[in-house]
């Protein structure tokens, strides 16, 4: 039941918003997340028919870029590793 | 799907897990207080990635599993009560009370309907006016607010047939129990959507009373681990603090909207929680002003002597002194198609989670 998702606004009418869930169409009410500001096509997290948030796109790239330097990292690391081995034959 | 996908990626997960194997040495054991965490790091194997070293325990974070069995019994007993519905999310149905439970009730013709928001609640309340509509309310900081929100809409639509039965909870005051209770935990995976509600302030002292890290965390494998990575090198510094990994959905302020409305209908009271007891402040009552919603003050019914089943150590598991595996029950007496205590009703609760992933494992 803590299950949040989320969650694709589609269409927008008063506070009820139609969004897609993994191909699914569900309702959910945008009472909390006036302020925010949202439109279709923004990605909301859905929790028991409320949207409790919008999700930061921004800062959703901000983690992505993030893993890609771990992933660098790791490249590297592969590769002292090699030259250790070429090194100590 | 949109931020799902790109969160499973396997080669960033490999290089992460390299990562924290590379910069871990102290040993270390964190606690998930969450179910959405539970599940998620059952589901995708996450111990299995780390090192021998760093253990990650389960606690309180599942809201069936903490709740009352009292509850239960209380919401059968409403059951029984001519005219009334009951309505509640599906993962209270099967949760065994003192001498029943709501399937048993709905097998034996109680008017017992699944619903998956308040909303769909009130919408039974409006279409059956001579009925009495009863909401079961359970759920911390990230349910709440919906509850609050539906109470209020009955209100203004003129919904005097419509309750609320409030078993909801706030989280930091467990989480000070664990500690306070010797459970030996060095970090906390900080609860990623009751966070979105309440952003991260709450958590500040743990770190300054405790001197114990906490990050939010987000729910995908890679979220999981980059909160782990977090934990590792603050614990490997010394110097615990409050991180949001989960920074594409948690706000530091976290949702004013959302704690204004539960901060308008309910107020904090002392509430028992499964394994912890009795915890100050814990628990979330309907405020006097919205009384006529408050199923607690508008029936006066009798409920049965609460129940528990002794051997069930669900207590222990919640508080991260026992495993599952630990329950002599468990997989055997004790399924989540015939389960005996409430850990492994819900998909969220630790038994649940380690009866089906570990079962698949071993496959
Ligand atoms: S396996 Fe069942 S009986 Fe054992 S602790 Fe878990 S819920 Fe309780």
């Amino acid at each position: 039941m803590c299950l949040s998702v989320p969650a694709k606004i589609l269409s927008i009418e008063g506070e009820m918003a139609q969004c897609s869930v993994g191909g699914a169409i569900v309702e959910a009410s945008l009472q909390m997340v006036t302020a925010e500001g949202i439109e279709p096509g923004d990605y909301v997290l859905l929790h028991t028919g409320f949207a409790l948030q919008k999700i930061s796109e921004e800062e959703a790239h901000v983690s992505l870029n993030l893993f890609n330097e771990f992933e660098d990292f790791n490249i590297r690391l592969d590769e002292e590793e090699k030259a250790d081995r070429q090194y100590f034959g | 799907m949109q931020y799902i996908d790109e969160f499973r990626d396997r080669e960033k997960i490999i290089s992460l897990v390299n990562r924290i194997r590379f910069e871990s040495r102290k040993p270390m054991r964190i606690m998930e207080v969450c179910g959405g965490h539970t599940m998620a790091i059952h589901r995708f194997g996450i111990p299995s990635l780390l090192p021998g070293h760093i253990q990650l325990i389960s606690g309180p974070g599942c809201p069936v599993c903490v709740t009352d069995r009292r509850f239960i019994d209380h919401a059968i007993a409403f059951s029984r009560q001519p005219d009334v519905i009951i309505t509640t999310y599906g993962d209270l149905i099967k949760v065994p009370g003192s001498s029943s439970s709501l399937e048993r009730e709905k097998a034996a013709r109680a008017d017992i309907r699944i619903v998956y928001s308040i909303l769909d609640a009130l919408t039974i309340a409006k279409k059956n006016r001579r009925k009495k509509i009863v909401f079961l309310g359970i759920g911390f900081e990230t349910t709440a607010p919906g509850t609050a929100a539906g109470i209020i809409k009955a209100q203004m639509a003129g919904l005097f047939n419509f309750y609320v039965l409030s078993a909801h909870k706030v989280m930091p005051p467990a989480m000070s129990a664990i500690i306070q209770q010797g459970v030996p935990i060095n970090g906390y995976l900080g609860p990623g959507h009751v966070s979105t509600i309440t952003g991260s302030a709450m958590y500040e002292f743990i770190p300054d009373k405790y001197n114990m890290g906490v990050v939010i965390s987000g729910f995908e494998p890679l979220d999981i681990l980059q909160s782990i990575y977090m934990l590792v090198r603050q614990h490997e510094a010394n110097q615990p603090k409050v991180e949001i990994q989960y920074s594409r959905v948690v706000r530091p302020e976290g949702n004013s909207q959302a704690l204004e409305l539960m901060n308008e209908v309910f107020e904090l009271r002392d509430d028992w929680w499964r394994g912890l007891g009795v915890l100050p402040q814990s628990g979330l009552a309907i405020q006097q002003k919205y009384a006529d919603f408050d199923a607690e003050k508008q029936f006066n019914i009798e409920i049965e002597p609460t129940r528990e089943d002794k051997a069930c150590i669900c207590g222990d598991v919640l508080k991260g002194i026992a495993s599952p595996a630990d329950c002599r029950l468990f997989g055997k007496a004790c399924t989540p198609t015939d389960p005996v205590g409430a850990c492994m009703v819900s998909n969220e609760g630790a038994c649940a989670a380690f009866f089906r992933y570990r079962k698949t494992a071993a496959e």
